[in-house]
């Protein structure tokens, strides 16, 4: 009896240890994390590359200014004008060297438009272009930019799409653009905060997706009502109807958006525009705020149909749709940022591996720094080492205020509540001078392969903390490396322009369409230099409120040659080149006779 | 309908009413969660993997079995480990591709029945304790609950009612009574004090945390005190001690941050033990066994 009461009493001091021993393991696996959530890991390889921002050496001084809203939502206001800030690429004057236009978002201050002078030197030439005095009472405010030349001339025309009437802006050559938006038939009211050219029907024209955010019969300046904001935090389809425009190829587009079947209002805050399942048709993947991403796949350019390709479960918060060759499949997958935050929320980053063509759905590969990153916004994927492999670039923070004091809680009390209540605006606590997701870093991640990705962002010397909204990379200085340009929240403007170690090779294409539209956007590349297959498409925009440069810059780590390209046109042509030039800019126009894609 | 037939589904009704009360309470709590899981999931994916739910399912159970039979020196409790498990894959919402707070935090949770026990009777409710230690000790990676059910009212209106009908059939609805008046009362008088939309501070009981809350957890019969009056004043003293935290995290206290999270969870966890501690001293003649 005795010895099976201390047996007992041995069994339960080994559970009470093993119990301890468990308390002990969570606070170990919870710290451990060294990648988690600001922190940056340690003993990787050095990274092959360093950034520094040099926004103010070459004269680019823009800074963002939020909108003024309704003071009906005054209580909210921080949050609901918390977008505008962004940045699209272009060479507006066809100089060959990239120029850069910033939106701003308040009455009165300008749009820029920094041409780049080719001697590391910008100047801001958006007054006497006629591009920088949109933002007025009465036409809303500017949210961001896409670039496309939708009258074939040869020359970059402009589309701004605001929470306001959209404008489109035609290139007439010599730096003046002419608000062309009323004889295009584009003088809609929407409160927009994504577009993209593409030419979804292949017909060489591009044709214009804008996104809706909130419902386009919301005015933020005469507010009719507060019932304004999402209905469900997961699942809501009460935002802004999205918005498809054929190009007539007169100068007139026509809105297509319901015979094409692409009127979502889930609150799209990103779009990109790419062939997923490779039958030849650009598709439209959609990034929506309280709710799934959305894959519509075109159908031979007759209707888009909104495919099951293992998105529509996984409700989270999507902000940006970035694309990129992750593991060099020669396959375009989809990043998409989200939200997390220590205690709250865990959402996660979503890398959406493709596999359509042999699954028909997406898988997800977003584990460890990845996924975590903070409130995530713009995200591009680009080779910023040149070792063939995709680097991601994350801007991350939402509003940064009072260091000291934190709006997760009081937006915790709303975020599980019933639909209903947080819809109206006034039903939401005040956020007064806290701040929300504030003052975070941005992520600089190094693709390593299968073995994952690794956090440099301060190795490599990107260590702000402003409320990062737009990423756009450009080779700015042509030196065939990738800058980095962010667009910030309320905050100045940066370029972080990026130094490569020496010895990795690259190699880069302007593509010229001549059946297919003459921005070539849509156009996939494919280069294969030893035994890698990398992929990239022009951009018609992508990431949030951002366009790259529609130069396709591609790192070759210490290959010695190319071995050849293979350009999918958008005109549905596939032209190959053996043995392309290294190291340098290649100019390629598409033939006239190159073969269909099998 | 006549009379005669509205009578007979009335008399149908009652007998419904009264087999339902003769079922084993277990089960019927057991039913719930289980409808919670199933509506949840198939409306909205609410587990983020099934995964998830085989590991703290599995670790909950395992666990159960294991010390029941090495310490507890009676029968596994294995409705309990049910009701944790799922509970556990619910509430518990890790950074992306983490597993491990399910396995230790089941872990946890039914270790906690054996550990931290008190003159025979656990002190904590197992899935409280556990969420409540890993949102303290690991908020780096583990929040609660951020799936919201699609913030839709036909979905709560399914669980609410369930979920009365369930809590007086084991006559718990008491407790669940109480806690809800008083948080309503509770937040009107926060609203006033901070100034906030009154709707602000009732939405977060629309919410299906506090679904979870309010009918798994507050009302679980192994850690609530022995006579109805002291559970109500119990299921008051949380509602209190969370409009406190709920004060402090309104007025930016940064030390109790580690609460803010998830007030009620763990105003339970602060309140319960103390209070299931004072109660086993004052009827210590009366012990009934813990599992």
């Amino acid at each position: 009896m005795v010895h099976g009461v201390t047996s007992l009493r041995v069994r339960r001091l080994a559970l009470t240890t093993v119990f301890v021993g468990a308390v002990f393991v969570v606070i170990a696996l919870d710290r451990g994390r060294p990648q988690a959530l600001g922190r940056e890991s340690g003993g990787a390889a050095a990274p092959g590359f360093s950034l520094r921002n040099v926004a103010r050496e070459v004269g680019i001084d823009f800074v963002h200014h939020a909108p003024t809203l309704d003071p009906r939502i005054d209580n909210i206001a921080p949050l609901v004008a918390s977008l505008g800030a962004a940045v699209s690429v272009s060479d507006v004057n066809n100089d060959g060297w990239p120029d850069l236009y910033f939106t701003n978002s308040k009455f009165g201050f300008p749009n820029a438009l920094y041409l780049n002078h080719g001697d590391g030197t910008f100047s801001d030439v958006a007054a006497r272009a006629g591009v920088a005095d949109l933002n007025r009472p009465g036409e809303g405010v500017s949210m961001g930019a896409v670039w496309g030349d939708y009258d074939n001339d040869g020359l970059e025309d402009l589309l701004v799409y605001k929470w306001g009437y959209l404008q489109l802006f035609r290139n007439l050559g010599g730096l003046h653009f002419e608000d062309v938006t009323a004889a295009a038939g584009l003088r809609h009211w929407m409160n927009s905060n994504g577009a993209v050219w593409l030419d979804y029907d292949r017909d060489g024209l591009l044709d214009l997706y804008v996104t809706g955010y909130f419902r386009s019969d919301i005015d933020f300046w005469h507010l009719q009502t507060t019932r304004i904001m999402h209905n469900s935090f997961e699942f809501a389809t009460n935002g802004g109807k999205n918005r498809l425009f054929h190009n007539l190829g007169n100068g007139r587009f026509e809105d297509v958006t319901d015979q094409m079947g692409v009127g979502s209002t889930r609150w799209t805050l990103a779009v990109a525009a790419a062939d997923f399942n490779g039958d030849g048709w650009p598709d439209l993947f959609l990034a929506n705020d309280y709710g799934p991403e959305e894959l519509f796949v075109n159908d031979s350019g007759k209707r888009f149909v909104l495919t099951r390709a293992g998105l529509e479960s996984d409700s989270k918060s999507g902000m940006s749709a970035t694309l990129g060759d992750v593991l060099n499949r020669g396959r375009l997958d989809a990043f998409v940022t989200n939200i997390s935050e220590r205690g709250y929320l865990f959402q996660g980053n979503n890398l959406r591996l493709n596999f359509l063509p042999e699954l028909g759905r997406f898988q997800q590969g977003a584990e460890g720094v990845i996924a975590d990153a903070g409130w995530a916004w713009g995200a591009q994927l680009g080779d910023l080492d040149n070792d063939g492999r995709n680097e991601l670039f994350i801007a991350n923070g939402y509003v940064s205020n009072d260091r000291s004091r934190s709006y997760w809680y009081a937006m915790s009390k709303v975020a599980g509540a019933n639909g209903n209540v947080f819809e109206d605006a006034r039903n939401w606590p005040a956020i007064g001078t806290a701040s929300l997701s504030g003052y975070e870093r941005s992520r600089v991640l190094v693709n390593r392969g299968l073995a994952g990705w690794t956090d440099v962002a301060a190795a490599v010397g990107v260590t702000d903390e402003y409320d990062g909204r737009a990423v756009a990379l450009v080779d700015l200085f042509n030196r065939g490396v990738l800058d980095v340009v962010v667009a910030n929240q309320n905050q100045p403007a940066l370029v972080y322009k990026n130094t490569v170690v020496p010895g990795n090779h690259w190699i880069a294409f302007k593509l010229v369409g001549t059946r297919s539209n003459r921005s070539a956007i849509g156009a996939e590349v494919t280069v294969e230099a030893d035994g890698i297959r990398q992929l990239r498409v022009v951009d018609g925009g992508m990431g949030f409120a951002s366009q790259n440069d529609r130069r396709l810059h591609f790192g070759l780590d210490g290959a010695t040659r190319v071995d050849r390209l293979v350009i999918r046109w958008p005109s549905g042509a596939r032209q190959v080149v053996e043995h392309p030039a290294m190291d340098r800019l290649n100019l390629i126009t598409e033939p006239p006779s190159a073969g269909a894609v099998p | 309908m006549t009379a005669a037939a509205l009578a007979a589904l009335r008399g149908r009704s009652r007998s419904l009413w009264a087999r339902l009360g003769e079922v084993d309470p277990r089960y019927l709590v057991s039913f719930l969660i289980t409808l919670i899981l199933v509506l949840g999931e198939a409306r909205y994916g609410i587990l983020g993997g099934y995964d998830r739910l085989a590991i703290s399912l599995g670790v909950c159970v395992a666990t159960e079995l294991a010390l029941a039979r090495l310490v507890g020196g009676r029968g596994a409790a294995l409705q309990s480990a049910y009701v944790t498990g799922i509970s556990l894959a619910l509430l518990l919402k890790p950074r992306a591709g983490l597993l491990w707070p399910f396995a230790l935090g089941a872990f946890l949770a039914i270790a906690s029945k054996y550990v931290l026990a008190y003159r025979g009777h656990h002190l904590w409710n197992p899935s409280n304790f556990a969420i409540s230690l890993l949102l303290v000790i690991a908020p780096g990676s583990v929040a609660i609950l951020s799936h919201q059910w699609g913030n839709h009212l036909a979905t709560n209106a399914v669980i609410w009612t369930f979920g009365l009908l369930i809590a007086s059939r084991v006559r718990v609805l008491h407790v669940t009574l109480t806690y809800v008046v008083c948080y309503l009362l509770l937040a009107a008088g926060r609203s006033a004090i901070v100034a906030s939309p009154l709707m602000a501070e009732l939405a977060p009981i629309t919410g299906p945390m506090y679904q979870l809350f309010i009918f798994f957890m507050i009302t679980d019969p192994r850690t609530t005190v022995s006579s109805p009056r002291g559970r109500i004043v119990v299921a008051a003293l949380v509602a209190v001690v969370e409009a406190a935290i709920r004060l402090a995290a309104d007025h930016h206290v940064a030390a109790l941050s580690a609460l803010y999270p998830a007030p009620p969870i763990l105003a339970l966890a602060i309140v319960g033990p103390v209070a299931k501690a004072v109660d086993l001293c004052a009827f210590f003649h009366n012990p009934r066994p813990s599992p």
